[in-house]
């Protein structure tokens, strides 16, 4: 062995292991090589994604050009930044709550709260769809509040999500930093702004970003809760499929997957990798 | 005498469901600028009463006055007094200064005043020039002094001290025990320090009130606390003891003798004004006996004419040792069946040589060195 200049392999050094290596590789090559032909042949000058025929730009062109394929990427986004915005403020509050108070019937509202989570979310969809038309909720809005329910039903199963991540992360919290800011003088605002706020960041992030993905990827909820002028970018994929995969929804595909890539680098550059890793 | 900075007023504090007291009644008046420890076992009440002081917890009755004005209805933000907790609780997204000046922030010190302030605090615990590192670049020691910094910077009246050495290792703990009294020498601020450590309470205190079951056992100097212990619970608590039960035979105002079935007849130089042919405790520690070869030892046992024949002697058998380099430990198997424990300082290089095991000895000890106990 020492003849070949190489080490034995030791017992936990298993990325030495042609095994493991392969293992990792092919589990990677299932996860992405989807997502890599997706995004090359939305260069394809074909019409049909099977054959390569040459590099050309024009489905991209054709894709803004789209007019309601924008117009639901728009509604997407929209959706998805309203979503987070509220499903962080209401999680956070709840998570905080449930970390902190001691009252009666506490592991029944948590077990409700995490209702949205373990529904089928076909049963949340047709469910919101019922709430929605036995409430006469109004239809016909100038943009964007005709997005309203689609936003509220986002929020119905985001919330939980950031609520769950809040918490797990308060419960690192050492509660004694909280009685030594008020020992210092500080008040319950204060203590809260300055102490508990900057401790759970981390979780917020994270919170922020699982809600953000989820909302903005909802097919199912988005389907039973959406009208015919509030058409969200993977309804608008899902009727535009139904004829034929063009490169078209290639390139609508490519400009969101990196739009969400581009969205968590930037957020993970705000905390830092470690203080979401750590959340966890 | 000076008006008491803290008078804690027959404070009692009960948790629901709980059936007995986590502070029982408790009295204490405690002066300004004193070194003030509360010592005892875990659960006796001892971490409730501090944070009672510093508004955590409200007593289920009593008052508590800080400077002569009553706290029941001033919430821990507004005390004059400061904490430094168990686990120091250094803020860790802060800096060293921002931890320090955080206090100085929300009270609204800003500017030269509060850079001045925080940086004189930090000289003060020694940690000048590391005040721009963040908690996870210090050591346990380094993050306590933050802790310590943080208060003082405050000028609290009270600094009030939850286990501060509790988490740091021997050597640290020992040189932290000094450094704690020459910074309140130096700052003089009344310091209350919650410890279940004797020599710990021993070494800093200039007044301690063991704690036992939600009362206060004894309230004492540091040496009247070891020397004369008010009761078995104290005398066993602080320090190593060996109690014996017996009766008392005789008791004048000079002189006093109790008939111990383990120990034999113990004879005091004062009296110890009990009720005759009461039951009481006679508490030895283990440092104040003299140990001898039996026949070769009489000679000393002479020297020592305090104490009537066949008093304050005993004979037994050595079962086990335990030698720790300054001292060794013996211990003994009386004749009587009762065991006690003997310590005997290496005065010499050889000394530990003296004695093994199964051997016979003899002891004695002076009529000043037992104490006895009613309770």
């Amino acid at each position: 062995m020492a003849l070949f200049g190489r080490q034995p392999i030791a017992p936990l050094e298993y990325t030495r292991k042609l095994w493991m290596r392969s293992w990792v590789g092919a589990t990677l090559l299932f996860l992405y090589a989807p997502l890599i032909l997706l995004m090359v042949f939305s260069f394809n000058d074909s019409k049909r994604n099977v054959v390569w025929k040459g590099f050309t730009l024009k489905y991209y062109e054709k894709a803004f050009a789209n007019e309601s394929l924008v117009e639901a990427m728009v509604n997407s986004l929209t959706i998805a930044l309203l979503a987070t915005v509220f499903s962080v403020i209401l999680g956070a509050l709840a998570g905080v709550m449930l970390w902190r108070f001691r009252f009666p019937m506490k592991s029944a509202v948590e077990g409700v709260m995490s209702l949205p989570i373990i529904v089928p979310e076909i049963c949340l969809g047709v469910a919101m769809l019922i709430f929605f038309a036995r409430m006469d909720w109004p239809t016909g809005l100038p943009w964007p509040l005709n997005l309203s329910a689609i936003t509220i039903a986002h929020i119905t199963f985001c919330f939980p999500f950031v609520a769950m991540v809040v918490r797990s992360r308060m419960a690192s919290f050492n509660r004694e930093q909280e009685e030594a800011a008020k020992d210092l003088g500080a008040s319950e605002w204060q203590t809260f702004r300055d102490i508990l706020l900057p401790h759970m960041k981390p979780g917020l992030i994270a919170g922020a970003l699982l809600a953000f993905t989820l909302s903005l990827d909802d097919f199912v909820i988005t389907f039973f809760t959406s009208g015919p002028d509030t058409i969200t970018f993977p309804v608008k994929v899902y009727s535009m499929v139904r004829f034929s995969v063009t490169p078209e929804v290639n390139a609508a595909s490519t400009i969101l997957i990196i739009l969400t890539i581009v969205l968590t680098a930037v957020a993970l550059k705000l905390q830092g990798v470690k203080g979401i890793a750590e959340t966890h | 005498m000076a008006e008491p900075i803290i008078q804690i007023r027959n404070v009692s504090k009960r948790y629901p469901g709980s059936p007995v007291a986590a502070v029982d009644d408790v009295s204490l008046d405690i002066m300004p600028g004193e070194f003030f420890v509360l010592l005892g076992p875990s659960g006796c009440g001892k971490t409730t009463l501090l944070r009672m002081i510093a508004g955590f917890e409200i007593p289920t009755s009593g008052t508590i006055l800080i400077d002569g004005q009553d706290m029941a209805a001033v919430p821990p933000n507004k005390r004059p007094v400061n904490m430094v907790f168990q686990s120091y609780a250094v803020f860790p997204h802060m800096s060293v200064e921002q931890n320090v000046g955080y206090g100085l922030k929300i009270a609204g010190v800003r500017g030269d005043e509060a850079s001045a302030r925080v940086r004189e605090a930090l000289e003060l615990v020694k940690l000048d020039g590391l005040g721009s590192r963040k908690p996870d670049q210090l050591s346990g020691g380094q993050r306590q002094r933050v802790a310590l910094a943080r208060s003082l910077v405050m000028r609290p009246k009270v600094l009030l001290l939850d286990e501060p050495l509790s988490a740091l290792d021997a050597k640290l703990r020992a040189q932290m025990q000094f450094e704690l009294s020459d910074l309140q020498d130096q700052v003089g601020i009344t310091f209350i320090t919650v410890t279940h450590d004797q020599d710990e309470a021993l070494s800093m205190a200039g007044r301690i009130a063991v704690m036992n079951k939600g009362e206060v056992a004894q309230l004492a100097s540091p040496s009247d606390l070891y020397e004369f212990p008010a009761n078995r619970f104290v005398a066993d608590f602080v320090g190593s003891v060996n109690l014996f039960e017996g009766k008392l035979t005789l008791d004048e105002p000079d002189r006093a003798a109790i008939d111990c079935p383990g120990l034999g007849k113990v004879y005091l130089g004062h009296g110890v004004t009990g009720p005759h042919g009461a039951d009481v405790w006679v508490a030895l520690r283990p440092e104040k006996i003299y140990l001898h070869v039996p026949g070769k030892g009489d000679a000393i046992r002479a020297a020592a004419k305090d104490a009537p024949e066949d008093h304050n002697l005993a004979r037994g058998t050595i079962k086990g040792m335990s030698y720790l380099g300054d001292i060794t430990l013996y211990e003994i198997k009386l004749d009587s069946g009762a065991m006690i424990r003997v310590s005997r300082p290496n005065l010499s290089r050889h000394d530990q040589e003296d004695f093994t095991w199964d051997d016979r000895v003899s002891m004695h000890w002076r009529a000043d060195s037992p104490v006895v106990l009613l309770s």
